[in-house]
């Protein structure tokens, strides 16, 4: 008797397997700052391809260790261009699926209305008591924060000024709560259609930082799931890009 | 030397934030932990409530209060900078308010058990020697207490040294200043420096075993909760 109900159940569980891998199903870690976008894009995907799309959201050095611990995910969103490549090296993604999904914009923002002009010259006058960015040593972000005031020739005189969030996030957080009067945050967390959304900003030109490569890549894990391959297809689409570029990224 | 000197600043920091938390929750903590000892005021569940509430509240929601709270537009905020202090984010001081609030019950709780363990008899006895209400404190239920002061200077000590979620949401890891050890750790690991992370992680886990054994080895834990 147990016999055979073992055995129902080993075949009721091979059913649903091979229901679930027709159905498709691919899981995703993405960049917590690529969150808003990923979702508009999961809905989309999923009605147009039927399969399903599990998300996960968080900091990029945390889903480094995750997946270099076994973690399930088969596709990785990264937030910068060097932890997709280091796995790679690493060999536990799919060799040659590395692309840039999108590429970030760095704004100096305020939640004040007109307190950053359209120049960033506010920098210039270091009237300021607090000037938030993300961890430069691990946040693309920030780092790219820091090339903007070296270039400026600002980065000793605001040095003690700085408050660093531990990812773009929080150095959003800081500015939004008012804690410090200005930040360097990612223009698609304060642009709606392309216009802020609220507060003052100054959108950084592309020449004062290396570009904020956010890339993608398949992982040892999704290498025979189709549905993984589908989803980065669809993020090199045209439907996609709209998507993205309406969260306020280049691509 | 695996530390680096930033891994020493943070370790530092740390140990005059929890020496000063420590010595302040002592200071607020008492007076609380007697008022909940001794009163039959209806409001006794809600204070211990409130008092108990960090125990379970995830930081991050304590962070965030604090944040909006001490932030220029918050009533904290609001008084701190009309008394001249500017506002309390990003500053050693705001560090040391957040961790008397997120340390507080650790501190209050035990101080309660032991002043509850003293019963009235001794108040009593006291009272019929003439004694006044404050001598009778310090020279009856001070001394007698003295085994829950232990217990809860080195639980609030503790504590505030492994504290993370609260420093990293109102410190804006500023070096030497508001960057802690937990802080530490965590930037390391984010930066994938698993070497420094161990040392300094390896380092906060023998920390806490040994304050933990010394805590349960000693008679007076037991008194101090009974």
């Amino acid at each position: 008797m147990s016999l055979s109900l073992s055995r129902l159940f080993v075949a009721l569980g091979a059913g649903l397997l091979a229901c679930a891998a027709q159905a498709g199903e691919v899981q995703v870690a993405a960049a917590a700052n690529f969150t808003a976008p990923m979702k508009e894009i999961a809905t989309r995907f999923e009605q147009e391809t039927g399969h399903k799309l599990i998300a996960s959201f968080g900091p990029t050095g945390g889903f480094y260790s995750q997946i270099r611990n076994g973690a399930p995910f088969e596709v990785f969103l990264s937030a910068d261009d060097t932890t997709p490549e280091r796995l790679e090296k690493e060999g536990v993604t799919v060799p040659g699926s590395r692309f840039t999904y999108a590429i970030g914009k760095l704004v100096l923002w305020s939640a004040k209305p007109g307190y950053v002009d359209d120049k960033g010259e506010v920098l210039q006058k270091n009237a300021f008591r607090h000037l938030a960015i993300a961890n430069p040593k691990t946040a693309p972000y920030g780092a790219a924060a820091n090339q903007v005031l070296a270039k400026l020739g600002l980065a000793e005189a605001v040095r003690p000024k700085l408050v660093e969030g531990a990812n773009i996030g929080q150095a959003h957080q800081f500015v939004a709560t008012g804690n410090a009067e200005l930040g360097f945050v990612a223009l698609s967390q304060v642009s709606k259609d392309g216009k802020l959304s609220e507060g003052s900003g100054w959108s950084v030109p592309a020449e004062l930082y290396e570009p904020i490569r956010q890339d993608g890549v398949i992982l040892a894990k999704g290498k025979d799931n189709p549905a993984a391959r589908a989803l980065i297809d669809y993020l090199k689409g045209p439907e996609a890009a709209e998507v993205i570029k309406a969260y306020g990224y280049d691509l | 030397m695996p530390l680096s000197e930033l891994d020493l600043a943070a370790i530092r920091l740390t140990l005059e934030l929890a020496s000063l938390t420590t010595v302040l929750l002592l200071l607020v903590g008492t007076p609380i932990a007697w008022w909940l000892a001794r009163t039959r005021s209806r409001l006794k569940g809600a204070i211990g409530a409130v008092v108990a509430l960090p125990l379970v509240l995830p930081p991050t929601v304590l962070g965030f209060y604090l944040l909006v709270t001490m932030g220029p537009h918050g009533p904290v905020g609001q008084l701190t900078q009309a008394l001249g202090l500017g506002t309390l984010p990003f500053t050693f001081a705001g560090l040391v308010v957040a961790s008397v609030f997120y340390s507080l019950p650790f501190v209050v709780q035990p101080l309660q058990n032991a002043f509850e363990a003293i019963g009235e008899r001794p108040l009593e006895v006291a009272s019929t020697l003439r004694a006044g209400p404050w001598d009778t404190f310090f020279t009856v239920v001070l001394p007698l207490a003295r085994p829950g002061f232990v217990t809860a200077a080195i639980l609030g000590f503790a504590h505030t040294v492994g504290e993370f979620g609260v420093v990293l949401m109102i410190g804006g890891n500023i070096p030497e200043k508001t960057r802690t050890v937990a802080v530490q750790i965590f930037d390391h690991v984010e930066a994938m420096e698993y070497t420094q992370a161990h040392w300094l992680s390896g380092g906060m886990v023998l920390f806490s075993f040994l304050v933990l054994l010394a805590l349960y080895s000693s008679r007076r834990f037991k008194a101090g909760l009974s």
